[in-house]
């Protein structure tokens, strides 16, 4: 298609490349975009259900006795932080760095993120411990029908990583590829977008209104 | 029923055949399961046997399973539908005849009914309705908008092998084990594993959610194709009606496929892991459950008639030889329809429970869809209005969706009032209402459209006799098997209810059989008329392409389209760009030059996921732990596998774009234009001479 490289997509422009693969990235970004909005409903949603549950706890452990904010509040650096370091590997794309960089900022994120879920596995178990498993009460089926839920989701960005990794490695920095990191980084935000939102309403809303 | 649990096949065990229930106790309710069942083994017996005997399965596959045109999967998509569609009607056929029997029990068990009306609507909302929509859609729409596939070609097939899938659980369900009793709605706690702990419920569960994956992904594909795929100079306010329905609806796709995927998952947390959304006990509430599945369930019936509306549009306007009325109207009425849809869920529970402000509230909200909605119907009819019309049969199906689809909408208008809703809300009152905008709205409509773009997919026209008798079979039947049921609604008759013993509904009940066989005939009369369409098809061949004298770009191009669809990507200036280019002269223009078209290549992946995902729903309703478990990471392998394959496009030389479009151009120059008043004669080989007079 003949036609002035004017397009640019919803995200980080990449600078100079020839059009076709900038219409074709997009396309795809914006897809992307449009499922993101769809991931966002159902989050939201289960955030719904969560405060509509907050006082279902049928005499069962309830958040003041569950929550422990300093486990939380190292989760929420650690997200932050490899919210970072997936800018640090975009930055990277964009200014034509090595091809290492930007393996070593995935290898950091994901590092990042694992550490995330290892924490917040630890959680859960020492909720278990104090009987706050989500047979108990409506109240902890909320709480565990979200926040793993967002778990989940780190999770599989942890897998993209790992595969994005090798891709990257195998073939190099092509346009397909390319296009991939910049949607993984999307994916990326977004999580940490959602932890926001848990830490307000699952944590702080739980504790002011539970 | 508490089925044996063994590790390795789960709860499977041979009290789940239908045949087991036979024998053990013969009567007319398990001759009935067991001949349901005898279908599906025959009919997979048969299609088998005649692809092997016509060794059609290497074709299959390469020409079809793999694919990724979206010509093709739409084609699919149509043939899936209208394979569920036959059994949606017979199931509706034999609740009929159950209530036909009178009153006292008649020939099923309460169970068995339950089991049948839960089906039929399941069926017929997400595997006729659904998929008929968006295979017309995967047809039209890239050929509308001037493209060559839509934005995800191989998530396209994703979605369709996804869907397949889901559609078959239904199927297995007729042969081993139960389907729910639960209605197609699945309200906790009755669907809870405390009152309900057979397969029933597991079977809706996941035949929901898988579906719900694939129409989620379709919808966000035909979200971006339609705003990102369009030809140079197709504007938002030259975009053809249709498309603008389908954006629509992909929008609502969007937004309310998740509130089903959220109920739906809940409900298997509850059933799966003993959690407490929605159980009695420990402050489970199952009012979020109404509240999330009407979140869907409503904007659900917008994404199916809206784009029901959108094939209307192009009928009338085609068939009146005339420019849409009021563009500008319907497009903004569609957009608001598709908005305000999702403020009007509680309008499925006025009696549930909540204060009568919030259901005055929703009250209004929901009668205010009638406006837009009305002003659509004034547009069609000052459509019609002193155009040169033709009675071709998807015009027909489009008369007969106005004169009905009123009545249906002021039905709904009735019910949208909470206190007649109080006397009425669970009688078959609802039932007729619902089906009388399901019939005429949807189903008319994809019919029409059935009709209308068939010689656009096959290159030759449906039979026109057997069209209209279908049409009027349809119709007929339609009216004779609903109609009765707003005055047996209005007496008081429950809905759902497998007996009943007041006298009084009896005679309505036997009108309504009546109506049932009819529109069972009307479903022949389909499948007669696309059998005598076929025989005759030298007789009705159209290769130019324009058999309609149609205004919109696919009728630009020829019939069957080439795999790229258009030789070169057309240039729009205008609405109803190829009825102005008619009007002035410059149809089939010869281009200057031909490009090397890439295409996307085939590949197995949906076909794939389609299988894996069949067995993993399998083993989940069964409890058969390992082979889920099995079957999650080798879904996620294949994709991830998948993601590694470079070799994704294939190219077509300019060479053989020349050849083959240049033969096309030198039969349109040599082929006779022919008259409208001759549309359905033998000479009409799809080149119209336009309508003149009529074109603004
Ligand atoms: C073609 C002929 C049809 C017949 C004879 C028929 C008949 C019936 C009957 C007898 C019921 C049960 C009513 C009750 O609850 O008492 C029913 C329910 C239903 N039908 Fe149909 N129907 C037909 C077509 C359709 C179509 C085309 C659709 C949708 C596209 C549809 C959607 C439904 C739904 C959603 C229900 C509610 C199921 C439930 O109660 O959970 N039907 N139909
Ligand atoms: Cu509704």
């Amino acid at each position: 298609m003949k036609r002035a490289p004017t397009h640019s997509y919803p995200g980080i422009n990449l600078g100079e490349r020839h059009a076709s693969a900038h219409k074709a990235t997009e396309v795809v970004t914006f897809g992307f975009w449009v499922f993101l909005m769809s991931d966002l409903v159902y989050f939201g949603l289960m955030f719904a259900i969560y405060i509509t549950m907050i006082d279902a706890q049928a005499g069962g452990p309830g958040p003041h006795e569950l929550f422990d904010l300093k486990s939380i509040f190292a989760q929420t650096l650690i997200l932050l932080t490899s919210s970072l370091t997936v800018g640090l590997a975009m930055l990277a794309l964009k200014y034509n760095l090595p091809r290492a960089r930007i393996v070593l900022w995935f290898g950091v994120t994901l590092l990042l993120g694992i550490s995330f879920l290892v924490l917040e596995v630890r959680d859960f178990m020492a909720m278990a411990e104090q009987g706050g498993i989500p047979q108990r009460s409506g109240f902890l089926s909320a709480f565990f029908g979200l926040v793993p839920l967002h778990g989940l989701h780190v999770a599989a960005g942890c897998l993209w990583l790992i595969v994005l990794g090798i891709q990257l490695r195998m073939k190099g920095m092509t346009d397909v590829i390319i296009s991939r990191v910049v949607r993984l980084a999307l994916f990326w935000h977004f999580l940490d977008l959602i932890w926001i939102g848990i830490i307000t309403i699952v944590y702080f809303g739980g504790l002011t209104y539970g | 029923m508490t089925p044996s649990y063994s590790g390795f096949l789960g709860r499977l065990d041979w009290d789940a055949l239908p045949i087991t229930g036979l024998i053990q106790n013969p009567n007319a309710n398990e001759i009935v399961a067991n001949a349901a069942a005898a279908i599906v083994l025959v009919g997979v017996v048969v299609v088998v046997s005649l692809l092997s005997w016509f060794r059609l399965w290497t074709p299959l596959w390469r020409d079809w399973l793999t694919s990724v045109d979206h010509k093709k999967i739409g084609i699919m998509y149509v043939v899936f539908a209208i394979v569920m569609l036959a059994r949606g009607v017979l199931e509706g056929v034999v609740m009929r005849a159950q209530q036909a029997a009178g009153p006292g029990d008649g020939f099923l068990e309460a169970e068995h009914f339950a089991e049948l009306f839960s089906t039929h609507g399941t069926i017929m909302i997400f595997f006729v309705a659904v998929p008929f929509v968006f295979g017309i859609a995967n047809f039209v729409v890239p050929l509308m908008i001037g493209a060559r596939d839509v934005a995800f070609p191989r998530l396209n097939q994703i979605s369709l092998g996804l869907t397949v899938s889901s559609g078959m659980m239904l199927m297995v369900s007729l042969v081993v084990g139960r389907f729910s009793t639960g209605g197609w709605t699945a309200y906790p706690p009755y669907t809870g594993a405390a009152f309900n702990p057979g397969v029933g419920p597991d079977y809706w569960i996941w035949a929901i959610v898988v579906s719900g994956v694939g129409t989620t992904l379709t919808g966000i594909n035909f979200a971006v194709t339609i705003y990102k795929m369009r030809a140079p100079g197709m504007t938002f306010m030259r975009l053809p009606m249709y498309c603008w329905t389908i954006i629509c609806s992909s929008i609502l796709i969007v937004f309310a496929m998740p509130p089903l995927g959220v109920a739906a998952l809940l409900l298997a947390a509850d059933r799966y892991l003993d959690f407490h959304f929605f159980t009695n006990d420990l402050g489970g509430n199952m009012m979020n459950y109404a509240n999330l599945f009407w979140l869907f369930g409503h904007p659900e019936v917008y994404l199916l008639v809206l784009p029901a509306y959108g094939i209307y549009s192009e009928v009338f306007a085609t068939f009146s030889a005339k420019r849409l009325y009021g563009y500008n109207s319907l497009v903004i009425a569609t957009m608001s329809i598709a908005v305000l849809s999702f403020t009007v869920w509680l309008h499925h529970f006025f009696t549930m429970g909540q204060s009568a402000l919030i259901n005055a509230v929703f009250g209004i909200a929901t009668m205010l869809i009638a406006i837009p909605t009305g002003v659509k119907v004034y547009d069609w009819m000052a459509t019609l209005w002193r155009g040169r019309i033709r009675f071709s049969v998807p015009m027909l199906y489009g008369l007969a969706f106005l004169m009905l689809f009123v009545i249906g909408g002021l039905s709904g208008v009735i019910l949208a009032n909470p206190t007649v809703d109080y006397q009425v809300h669970n009688t078959l009152f609802l039932v007729a209402h619902f089906h009388n905008v399901l019939l005429p709205g949807v189903l008319f409509g994809l019919l029409a459209a059935y009709n209308y773009w068939f010689p656009k997919a096959f290159g030759f026209r449906l039979n026109e006799v057997w069209g209209r008798v279908s049409v009027a079979l349809w119709t007929i039947g339609f009216l004779l098997t609903f109609m009765p049921l707003y005055f047996v609604g209005l007496m008081g008759m429950p809905r759902r209810s497998f007996s009943y013993d007041d006298p009084s509904f009896h005679p309505f009940m036997m009108v309504a059989i009546v109506g049932a066989l009819v529109i069972t005939c009307a479903l022949f009369s389909v499948l007669i008329q696309l059998w005598v369409s076929i025989r005759d098809r030298e007789k009705t061949r159209v290769p130019v392409g324009d058999p309609w004298d149609g205004r919109t770009l696919e009728w630009s191009i020829p019939s069957p389209p080439p795999p790229y669809n258009f030789a070169i990507i057309p240039t729009v200036t205008d609405r109803d760009d190829f009825a102005a280019a008619k009007d002035k002269g410059a149809a089939y223009p010869t281009p200057d030059a031909y490009e090397d078209i890439e295409l996307p290549r085939n590949t197995g992946i949906g076909f794939v996921l389609c299988v894996l995902s069949g067995i993993w729903m399998f083993a989940l309703v069964w409890w058969i732990w390992w082979l889920a478990a099995l079957m999650t990471v080798l879904m996620i392998l294949a994709v991830i596998v998948w993601t590694f394959d470079d070799s994704t496009e294939l190219t077509i030389p300019a060479e053989e774009v020349r050849k083959d479009h240049e033969a096309w151009l030198a039969r349109v120059h040599g082929e006779k234009a022919v008259d409208r008043d001759f549309e359905t004669s033998p000479e009409n080989r799809g080149l119209a001479r336009p309508d003149l007079e009529a074109v603004t």
